[in-house]
């Protein structure tokens, strides 16, 4: 179980998070919706530790970080225990989709060059990319770059993987490649924050869907519910937005 | 009237072909030594640590905007004047001190540029999956950096060939010294510095291949 508590934010003086709590049960596959500018990559940043929070504290993997006094071994452990996907895929240019995956199991972990690039190879696999092991970036579509970043994440093992935007950049004839390894993570249980616009995806595959507006987060629920039977009238405009007038309906 | 003494020049070029050794050995002594200084200087004007910082672009600044005969004869003349143990500076440790600060200040600007130049994501890749600041430095950007910053090094190598003519005012006796006191002893002046821009045209023009050659080599990697 992941606890987030009173999670604070501010770019100079503007608050971009306002205190967010958040729970997240082991397995648990978690959508974050949400107009553009509301704080969900910053959220999801901030358990990264790639943007530094000011206030709140956060259990994770055992490991406990109050925001407001992180030391260097404990952003290296909040980023050790999760994986970031995203949406520009961030693959390393001067490695090989092989090179990719295996450099976290190689630097951080310190397997062997060999068992590293085994695991590696077993996991481009599983991504579809039998054919693709010694491919640099360059050479690779947007889909299959990002299939490569989601192995680099998986690679991690770790307690939570953090997905901003994953199909966003990608031209639409590969959304649904990307979407079907992130469904079948899903299937297998790994604990997953995803912030998407994919709203047939939160649907499928969500426990649960956090709506999140102006730094906060206003509503949350299964997906059914959520998208059935939106209680505030932010929830209800967004969705009305993003799935046209017949969807979000519940007037 | 003949206008060219060729005979001259044909006996002239083995001779100063003698004290090619000299000029390169000086000018990749220093471009190694302004290798290494460069590098640490650019690191320093990324990652820009407060007192340090300062002082790195002081050096930039100084070494840049002042000629580079000026520094030579600070270095030759100066130095020793000022700290006794230096009395016996010879000349080729002068220029090859001078051509390591002198070209570092300008290389360091290049492999800042390099390094800047590496986009911010790729970056933030190597932090997500929890590298150190260091890992990330050895492992994503200097690789991707070193390829990109290579072709402008090469010039500064080219750069730096031509300017250790210059240690002939320090009494070095490399390609133009030796030039100089042959032709002020046969009075040949036109065929003894013909003779000479011949031998670092010949050499600048064979590095200026070689350029070519790594830079599509570069540009290959990581495409496939
Ligand atoms: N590095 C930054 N510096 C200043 N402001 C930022 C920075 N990153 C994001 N912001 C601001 O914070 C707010 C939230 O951004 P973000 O988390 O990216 O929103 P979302 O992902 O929901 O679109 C936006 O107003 C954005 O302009
Ligand atoms: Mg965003």
């Amino acid at each position: 179980m992941i606890t987030v508590r009173g999670l604070t934010k501010f770019f100079g003086d503007t608050p971009v998070l306002n205190g967010i709590d958040l729970d997240i049960e082991q397995g648990e596959i978690i959508v974050v919706i949400g107009p553009s500018g509301t704080g969900k990559s910053t959220l999801l940043r901030c358990i990264n530790m790639l943007e530094s929070p000011d206030q709140g504290h956060i259990t994770l993997g055992g490991h406990h970080v109050d925001f407001d006094r992180v030391s260097n071994d404990d952003r290296l452990t909040l980023r050790r225990k999760t994986a970031f996907v995203f949406q520009n895929y961030a693959l390393f240019a001067n490695k090989n989709a092989l090179e990719n995956v295996a450099e976290r199991l190689i630097v951080v972990d310190g397997w062997p060059k060999a068992k590293a690039h085994a695991r590696a190879g077993e996991l481009l696999d599983r991504v579809g990319l039998n054919d693709k092991h010694t491919a640099y970036p360059a050479a690779l579509s947007g889909g299959q770059q990002q299939r490569v970043g989601i192995a680099r994440a998986m690679a991690a093992n770790s307690d939570l993987i953090l997905f901003d935007e994953p199909t966003s950049a990608l031209d639409p004839e590969w959304v649904d490649e990307v979407l079907s390894v992130m469904k079948q993570l899903a299937q297998e249980r790994q604990t997953m924050l995803v912030v998407t616009h994919e709203m047939q995806f939160a649907r499928d595959v969500a426990d649960r869907v956090i709506f999140m507006s102006g730094g906060n987060i206003v509503e949350q629920g299964p997906p059914e519910a959520l998208f059935s039977a939106p209680k505030d009238p932010r929830t209800r405009n967004f969705l009305r937005k993003v799935l046209g007038p017949q969807a979000a309906s519940s007037e | 009237m003949q206008i060219l003494d060729f005979g001259y020049m044909a006996e002239l070029f083995p001779y100063l072909l003698g004290k090619l050794p000299i000029t390169l050995g000086m000018a990749s002594a220093g471009m190694l030594c302004a290798l290494v200084l460069a590098s640490g200087l650019a690191i320093v004007r990324v990652v820009q640590p407060p007192l340090i910082n300062g002082a790195a672009k002081l050096f930039i600044s100084f070494f840049r905007g002042t000629p580079l005969l000026v520094q030579l004869f600070l270095f030759y003349y100066g130095l020793p004047q000022l700290i006794e143990s230096l009395v016996k500076i010879d000349g080729v440790t002068a220029t090859i001190l001078g051509l390591t600060l002198h070209f570092s200040a300008y290389m360091a600007e290049s492999i800042r540029a390099a390094i800047v130049g590496i986009d911010r994501s790729q970056t933030e890749a190597a932090l997500s999956i929890g590298m150190t600041q260091s890992q990330l430095m050895r492992r994503i950007v200097l690789p991707q950096a070193t390829r990109i910053a290579v072709p402008t090094l090469m010039n500064y190598f080219i750069d730096m060939i031509k300017s250790t003519s210059l240690a002939f005012t320090l009494g070095v006796t490399e390609l133009m010294g030796a030039t100089q006191k042959e032709a002020s002893s046969s009075f040949l002046y036109f065929e003894a510095f013909l003779t000479v821009a011949v031998i670092y045209w010949v050499v600048v023009e064979l590095l200026s291949r070689i350029q070519k050659l790594m830079e599509r080599k570069l540009n290959k990697a990581y495409q496939r």
